[in-house]
């Protein structure tokens, strides 16, 4: 066994492993952290596919960015773990056996007779100086120009849904506007003058 | 890789779509809450110039460009320029019930567009990848804009069960289409079907994938067992909204069919034949059913919706071009009826009512006749009486079936067809042997009225002279 392979297996092992805990765990947080996790190590394994740049945004894009921001969302949330569980229960039996059916095919269709190397033959290593950063670029604005383009209207369609469903105007939020604050002068604004009819002079005495 | 703007022409009426989408979005921030309106009538109008845009530029040669991600035959010509006219149409009903229940907002004209955008791409896509990301652009403009009312509690729990589901269809074809990838090594529609009839049945990899293929399009179509959100969705979202899912996005369903199934697997006929005989029997005998026991109106047009699958289902299970011109031809129509019928409920609803039980239609011939008698030209055409298109539409379907063979499944559809005709008579008979519960007038614009009698006429005339819609689809196919 090459240490490559070895690789693959530790790594495919944590993956699998992590991604079973994000389903079990009691607490969301673990859960959230078992799919960074999950992530990382998926990683390694593009990584060994020669796939670098896909291996660092997922690491960057997934993990740094997405992850932290569900971390937040779930930490703040509060979720009633006792009804979760109860519905759980229920729907266990069901749910094993809809699994292990679905295992059972994909262990029979997804394995070596299908897609082993009589297949699938080994690819060529790629030369030291080829940069798939590059070539990936090259095919997303050629080939893949339309799909590309069709994607970026897909999360103009997520930003507008989201502003749609939750930005409410209430008229009762205290907010600070940037452009009134610059906008404040001394004058009338933050002090006021005012004019006040001189008092007699005291007397000497 | 060389660039040919030239390319780009065959795309236009989709990037044209897209510039409305966004000058509608740009146009809303500048308008005042009274001038909302404006939005409408840009929308309308550019819906028209999309129809004008792709009979301009259709017709001829099958064309395939943008690296083949891209194709316009006949049946994309055909089923963009209807999806857009569904769509004009759901618009212009939807006009009153919206500015009363003050969702006259931008965004709904947005989401709208960008949802057309998405059964347009998937109409003309050449590849799973693109068939794949135009459904999910439908599907994503559509969740937002069934929790539209965002104070309804019903309609944020139809969004959820919406999206949950509809996801997890997403995924069934994702997975499926990554299966095909993996026994054929291509994703663009002909290598795909030129690799799956080198290698055919023997490859198990393909047949697995394709059982995923078929359950994300079932998904999509709301075909039992795959049904369970159809009713939920159609009872919780705003009225004008189910009228527009559930119209437009069954013709971009029926296309997405076509691509993946037959441009695509259509070597693996014989394997995706027998599913889709489950779901088609499945679907016509619990839709119709089912159908009887509701009162709820919008939710007896969400289990006939599931009949009507099963439907359109017969006609790609006898696999010949007669019978996908025929499915064709259902899908068409039943988005025309779902329009008009769902067109009604929007027109009797009025400020703070909402017009979505049977009991609501009570004597609606004494309140209005004229749109009783639409609305009645609407229910013979879904049972399937003559002389309305819904007649032909059957008929054509059944003879597609018999042709090939399954002589028990015509017979089935046709019980299954009788058995449904009584929930569409009921409400016949609620509007016109009833006593109306109320005898307030209907008040509706002009635009609508006529909008709602060229869809009710239209039932009759394209039921009396089906020759010309049917020439079109067969074109499609020939």
């Amino acid at each position: 066994m090459g240490f490559e392979k070895f690789l693959f297996y530790v790594f495919a092992a944590i993956t699998v492993v992590s991604a079973g805990m994000v389903v079990t765990r009691r607490n969301p947080v673990h859960a959230v952290l078992y799919l960074v996790l999950c992530f990382a190590a998926t990683a390694v394994l593009w990584m060994l596919l020669e796939a670098e740049f896909l291996a660092i945004v997922l690491v960057l894009v997934y993990v740094g960015a997405v992850m932290v921001l569900f971390l937040f969302v779930v930490m703040m949330l509060d979720v009633d773990q006792a009804a979760l569980k109860a519905q759980f229960i229920r729907f266990l039996p069901l749910g094993l056996a809809i699994a292990l059916v679905m295992l059972a095919l994909i262990v029979l269709v997804v394995g070596p007779a299908n897609f082993g190397l009589e297949q699938f033959a080994k690819p060529a290593p790629a030369p030291a100086d080829y940069s798939n950063t590059e070539s990936l670029g090259k095919l997303l604005y050629t080939v893949y120009v339309y799909p590309f383009e069709i994607a970026s209207v897909i999360l103009l369609v997520a930003i507008v849904a989201a502003i749609r469903l939750t930005l409410r105007r209430r008229p009762d939020t205290k907010y600070i506007d940037p452009a009134k604050q610059v906008r404040v002068r001394k004058g009338p604004d933050r002090i006021r003058i005012v004019k006040m009819p001189v008092e007699g002079k005291v007397e000497a005495e | 890789m060389d660039f040919n703007a030239a390319e780009l022409i065959p795309v236009l009426p989709e990037i044209f779509i897209l510039v409305l989408a966004s000058t509608v979005l740009l146009v809303d921030l500048y308008l005042r809450d009274d001038q909302r309106g404006l939005n409408h009538g840009i929308t309308l109008v550019g819906l028209l110039i999309g129809i004008g845009l792709i009979l301009a530029l259709g017709g001829g040669e099958r064309q395939i460009v943008l690296s083949g991600s891209f194709v316009r035959d006949p049946m994309s010509d055909t089923l963009n320029a209807i999806i857009l006219l569904v769509a004009f149409l759901a618009f212009a009903y939807s006009k009153d019930y919206l500015r009363d229940r003050n969702m006259l907002v931008g965004e709904y004209y947005v989401l709208g567009l960008f949802a057309v955008l998405g059964m347009m791409i998937m109409v003309s896509a050449n590849t799973f990848l693109v068939a794949y990301l135009g459904l999910e652009l439908l599907a994503l403009s559509l969740y937002p804009m069934v929790a539209f009312d965002r104070d309804s509690k019903a309609g944020a729990e139809a969004a959820m069960k919406y999206f949950v589901l509809g996801a997890l269809g997403s995924g069934m074809l994702l997975y499926g289409i990554s299966m095909v990838y993996g026994g054929t090594g291509a994703l663009d529609f002909p290598t795909v079907a030129a690799s799956v009839a080198d290698q055919g049945l023997d490859n198990k990899v393909l047949v697995f994938g394709l059982a995923f293929v078929v359950i994300g399009v079932a998904f999509k179509f709301g075909a039992v067992p795959f049904h369970m959100w159809v009713p939920d969705t159609y009872q919780g979202a705003p009225t004008s909204v189910v009228l527009f899912l559930s119209s437009a996005p069954k013709i971009a369903a029926f296309a997405l069919a076509i691509r993946l199934m037959v441009d695509g697997l259509g070597g693996l006929h014989a394997d995706w034949q027998g599913m889709l005989i489950i779901l088609a029997v499945l679907s016509m005998g619990l839709g119709n059913l089912v159908a009887i026991a509701q009162t709820n109106l919008k939710r007896m047009l969400a289990y006939s919706t599931i009949s009507h699958v099963g439907f359109i289902f017969l006609g790609l299970i006898a696999g010949t071009a007669q019978g996908y011109a025929a499915a064709m031809f259902y899908a068409i129509v039943y988005a025309l009826m779902a329009a008009g019928a769902f067109g009604v409920l929007l027109l009797l609803s009025r400020k703070g009512f909402e017009a979505e039980n049977l009991d609501d239609l009570k004597g609606l011939n004494e309140r209005d006749s004229w749109y009783a008698a639409m609305m009645a030209l609407l229910m013979f055409s879904m049972a399937g009486v003559p002389p309305t298109v819904g007649f032909m539409a059957k008929l054509l379907v059944l003879e597609a079936v018999v042709r090939v063979d399954l002589v028990w499944l015509a017979v089935v559809a046709v019980a299954f067809s009788i058995i449904g005709a009584f929930y569409y008579l009921r409400v016949i008979k609620l509007m016109y042997f009833d006593k109306p519960t109320t005898l307030e007038p209907i008040t509706v614009g002009a635009g609508a009225r006529v909008a709602l009698s060229v869809n009710g006429l239209a039932m009759l005339v394209l039921g009396l002279f089906p020759a010309g819609l049917l020439g079109i689809c067969q074109a499609a196919f020939a």
